[in-house]
């Protein structure tokens, strides 16, 4: 059997899964935002194998190529995301000596 | 087996499992260099889907700067003073949710009806991937680089501390 697109697709699954326990689960923020990367990355995955196995034989080749340029966007607003969410992380360890995201609960009544 | 599918199923597996030692580890430290593991084998699964430009911004972006800016914030807040308990009270929520989410979306994916190859897909050319951002989609590029100029100028301004006003 060859690799056809449902195993990327299974595998982007996985991938998104264990990301979303740990962007869930984990009290520590730089965790939180490890998760939310290792998220991007599922998505990104899946955003080539479809463009790898496209939905019609007639498309062009300018049609298939969204799907990366996506990424591309994607990545991009994922390092921007990154930059200022640790520059937060730094902030709110700066302010209050902890970065446990449970611990920062002023907001809550 | 093919070539295809051996070096399919080893990145996948060293792609999972580094998401795995991610989740599981108790030193974050480690966490974070698992984490470049598991982007490092993302690149690899690219490679396969020939998107060779992709694994090649994938291991410098994610292999290089982000995780590297991980490791600097984790070394900058002393997270190993930590508790010891990594995970926090809504774990079996989190569980919960990622194992539905993980069903349903496995579930959609055997149950649908995916296309097969469809032609010879040859490697995807650079030349053309730089028509198609400059060309189709020049406008979207122009804003994804203000939005970084933005991300730089607000994370240096959040970071740079007190000592400047």
């Amino acid at each position: 059997m060859a690799i056809e697109l449902e195993h990327y697709l299974i595998l982007g699954a996985l991938l998104f899964s264990i990301g979303l326990y740990m962007a869930l689960a984990k009290r520590n923020f730089v965790g939180v935002l490890m998760g939310i990367e290792m998220m991007f990355n599922a998505v990104n995955l899946t955003f080539i194998a479809f463009s790898r196995f496209p939905r019609f034989a007639d498309m062009t080749d300018a049609e298939r190529l969204s799907g990366h340029v996506f990424v591309i966007f994607v990545i991009t607003v994922a390092a921007a995301e990154a930059a200022v969410a640790l520059a937060l992380a730094m902030l709110v360890y700066r302010n209050r000596e902890t970065i446990d995201v449970d611990r920062m609960d002023l907001l809550k009544w | 087996m093919s070539y295809e599918e051996v070096i399919f199923y080893f990145v996948a597996a060293v792609t999972v499992l580094g998401a795995l030692g991610v989740v599981l580890t108790r030193n974050v430290v480690h966490s974070a260099l698992f984490l470049i593991l598991a982007l490092l084998a993302v690149a690899g699964v690219f490679i396969l889907l020939s998107a060779e430009f992709l694994a090649i911004v994938q291991i410098l972006i994610y292999g290089g700067a982000v995780t590297i800016l991980i490791l600097f914030v984790m070394m900058l807040t002393r997270v190993r003073d930590m508790p010891q308990a990594l995970d926090g009270p809504q774990r079996p929520f989190a569980a919960l949710a990622a194992g539905a989410f993980l069903v349903l979306s496995v579930l959609a994916a055997l149950s649908s009806d995916w296309p097969g190859e469809t032609r010879e897909i040859t490697v995807v050319p650079f030349r053309e991937m730089g028509e198609a951002l400059f060309r189709d989609w020049a406008v979207p590029f122009e804003v994804a680089s203000l939005v970084l100029l933005v991300a730089l100028i607000g994370a240096i301004v959040l970071a740079r501390g007190e000592e400047g006003e």
